[in-house]
């Protein structure tokens, strides 16, 4: 009776053994880079917006306040995005003529918003309060990253449960002092120092670990 | 002494083979089936009725995926109905072929030999079908996945203390613990029909499924290791798995579902149930391809013997559920009982009273255990019966429990009467192209029982 099949299905046979195991695992590795990977969650993506507004520019080198744009941060689930008045307080006045600021000049004449580009947004069925976590001592770079240096925005952040969850958990490892939430230069202490402080903090500030589910999906 | 007397026994006791057998005919009658061309007329019938039930399965999965579990009658109070009872009642249908692939097996049964492969493929099938349910009653199936726990983005684990998540570990680990006992004990056989195939495509299908199998002593002792180790392995989930379901109903206070007889009680029901589907399919499979010699009476009688014992235990559960209801001295528990006997569902559950305790009383006569045709309705009632016996546990308690104000009637709909049907249908396409690509009975262990009834011969 002749072979059905050839020597080389004995090592075939074996190698897929093993292949099998390496593939699953390969897979896996890969679903899991993908999931964190920027080109599937947005983070350090710039986006593209009508105007290319600076934060780097007006926060960073400026020097202008966050709740100067942000007005409703402090007692608001939602920052505030500042119409078109808020930039003709000063672009009124400056840069006037400026090609780029058109649009805005647009706006302003034709009372018709600017259509902003939402780069940090949570699901419908998050619940996310800002107020409450700029008066817990959150500042706004914990989540929004180093802003003074992005001139056009990004996520910093996968905004992720886990995400949320790292504060949530351990709320010590982030918190600052009340007067340093808008600073956003402000340096936490490295290491073994910021557990120290925050751990003061969190109890001068009653700071709860909330971890329930029905803390944010309401 | 004691030896003459256990050969005498064995010389006494009525084989378990019919007269006339040689290794090399019961290879041939078993292999035939399988390597004969084409199909014959019967089961070309049985499958194209299986087909048609098995699409329709697919029609209620289109449906039901677009519209959502609202397309079946299920609402408050009575969340789980068809979708959960047919869970239930299909997992249940798997025990038996655990219980006779692995259990006998641990106790030297060998009365098991002929019926345990179609019963593992029983079981496979009924697990899959079983799987189904659960999945098709999630309101996103499309995340089934989060029942696992698996590193993800939202730091979460599953709710370790929730049944239902026991409930993915107990399934899952059943069906591939079956999976691949079942698939190590048809390699030789796999082998057998690999070397006597005469088309090339069989030869290599075979050939690739037997994984190199020559059939040489160190084949044949790793063989039977791996056979009894995964033995050992699935005997404990005859007990565990169901054990695992009834804790789905036991956790939870609904006055009927919280009770502690469940784990045993919905176990001997399931071997009950179970043994009931495989008389159900072995009586029907042995009249159409003659297996009356390898499948005798005397197979039909001990099965027969074991429904009656198991229905017996499911039959003690129901009278102590009945008198812990009084006994608890719980208004609820003594409604709840009242509510099943008297109340809406009366019928359903005189039924199931009908079906599971009083038409099995026949078994006691040797006459029914003898008759092939009474044994097959016998058995298909008590598969009915053990199906109202987990709609009356299931939905019963759920239509009327603590607040008479959230009290409300459950009316399947014809897509719950579909999606049952279908899974018939998925059943059977599965069971139909197995009894025709696979060998229904293993070879290499009716080889090994001609054998030893030769040898048992050779010393009386």
């Amino acid at each position: 009776m002749p072979q059905i099949f050839h020597r080389s299905a004995n090592f075939l046979s074996r190698a897929s053994i093993i292949g099998a195991v390496v593939l699953i695992g390969l897979l896996g590795i890969a679903l899991w880079e993908i999931t964190m990977s920027p080109w599937y969650t947005d983070q350090d993506v710039a986006r593209q917006q009508p105007v290319p507004f600076s934060h780097k520019h007006h926060a960073g080198e400026l020097g202008i306040d966050c709740r100067y744009c942000h007005t409703s941060v402090e007692k608001s689930s939602f920052a505030g995005v500042p119409p078109t008045q808020t930039c003709m307080t000063c672009h009124s006045q400056i840069w006037t003529n400026s090609e780029m600021l058109e649009p805005v000049r647009a706006s302003y004449r034709t009372d018709q918003s600017l259509s902003w580009t939402r780069v940090n947004a949570l699901p419908d069925f998050v619940y996310f309060d800002h107020s409450i976590h700029v008066a817990k001592g959150v500042g706004c770079t914990t989540c929004h990253g180093q802003v003074a240096d992005m001139p056009l925005m990004y996520r910093a952040g996968t905004l992720y449960m886990s995400w949320c969850l790292e504060c949530h958990r351990q709320p010590e490892k982030y918190v600052r002092p009340k007067s340093e939430v808008f600073n956003p230069f402000y340096q936490p202490p490295s290491g073994e120092k910021q557990l120290e402080l925050g751990r003061r903090l969190v109890a001068a500030y009653k700071i709860k670990s909330l971890q329930n589910c029905s803390t944010c999906h309401r | 002494m004691d030896r003459e007397v256990s050969h005498k026994n064995i010389a006494v006791a009525e084989p378990i083979l019919g007269p006339g057998h040689t290794l090399g005919s019961v290879t041939d009658k078993i292999s035939s089936i399988v390597l004969t061309p084409g199909v014959t007329k019967g089961w070309l019938g049985g499958f194209t009725v299986a087909v048609i039930l098995f699409l329709l399965l697919n029609v209620v999965m289109t449906y039901l995926f677009a519209f959502g579990v609202g397309i079946w009658g299920i609402n408050v109070p009575v969340a789980w109905a068809f979708a959960i009872t047919n869970f239930v009642w299909w997992i249940g249908i798997g025990h038996a072929g655990t219980l006779i692939s692995a259990f006998l097996l641990l106790m030297h049964q060998r009365w098991r030999t002929s019926i345990n492969r179609f019963a593992e493929a029983m079981t496979i099938f009924a697990v899959m079908c079983a799987g189904m349910f659960p999945l098709l009653h999630m309101g996103r199936p499309w995340l089934f996945y989060y029942m696992m726990p698996y590193p993800n983005p939202m730091w979460m684990w599953p709710q370790f203390r929730s049944p239902l998540v026991w409930d993915v570990f107990a399934v899952s680990t059943y069906f591939t613990v079956s999976l691949l006992f079942w698939f190590v004990g048809l390699i030789p056989d796999l082998a057998t029909l690999r070397d006597k195939a005469k088309s090339r495509v069989s030869q290599v299908i075979y050939g690739a499924l037997a994984m190199g199998w020559r059939g040489s002593a160190v084949h044949w002792s790793r063989y039977e290791f791996a056979s009894l180790l995964l033995a050992g392995i699935a005997t404990p989930l005859v007990v565990s798995v169901h054990t695992v379901v009834s804790f789905d109903f036991t956790i939870a206070i609904v006055p009927g579902w919280h009770s502690t007889i469940f784990p045993p009680y919905f176990v001997a029901g399931a071997i009950y149930s179970g043994f009931a589907m495989v008389l159900t399919l072995a009586i029907p499979l042995r009249k159409y391809y003659h297996l009356e010699d390898l499948i005798t009476a005397r197979h039909l009688d001990i099965m027969a013997k074991v429904m009656l014992a198991t229905g017996m235990i499911v039959a003690y559960s129901y009278l102590i559920e009945a008198f812990m209801a009084f006994y608890s001295g719980s208004q609820y528990e003594k409604f709840m009982l009242l509510n099943r006997m008297t109340g809406p569902y009366k019928v359903v559950y005189w039924g199931l009273i009908t079906c599971n305790l009083i038409i099995p009383q026949s078994l006691w006569s040797r006459k029914t255990r003898r008759s092939p045709a009474a044994l097959f309705v016998v058995a298909l009632i008590i598969n009915v019966g053990m199906w109202l016996e987990r709609f009356v546990i299931i939905s019963i308690s759920l239509h009327r429990d603590f607040l008479p104000g959230k009290w409300d009637m459950y009316y399947p709909t014809r897509w719950d009467w579909a999606t049952l049907a279908g899974s018939f249908g998925l059943f059977f396409v599965l069971f139909y192209l197995f009894i025709r690509f696979l060998p229904m009975i293993s070879m290499v262990e009716m080889r090994s029982l001609v054998h030893q009834t030769e040898e048992e011969k050779l010393h009386v």
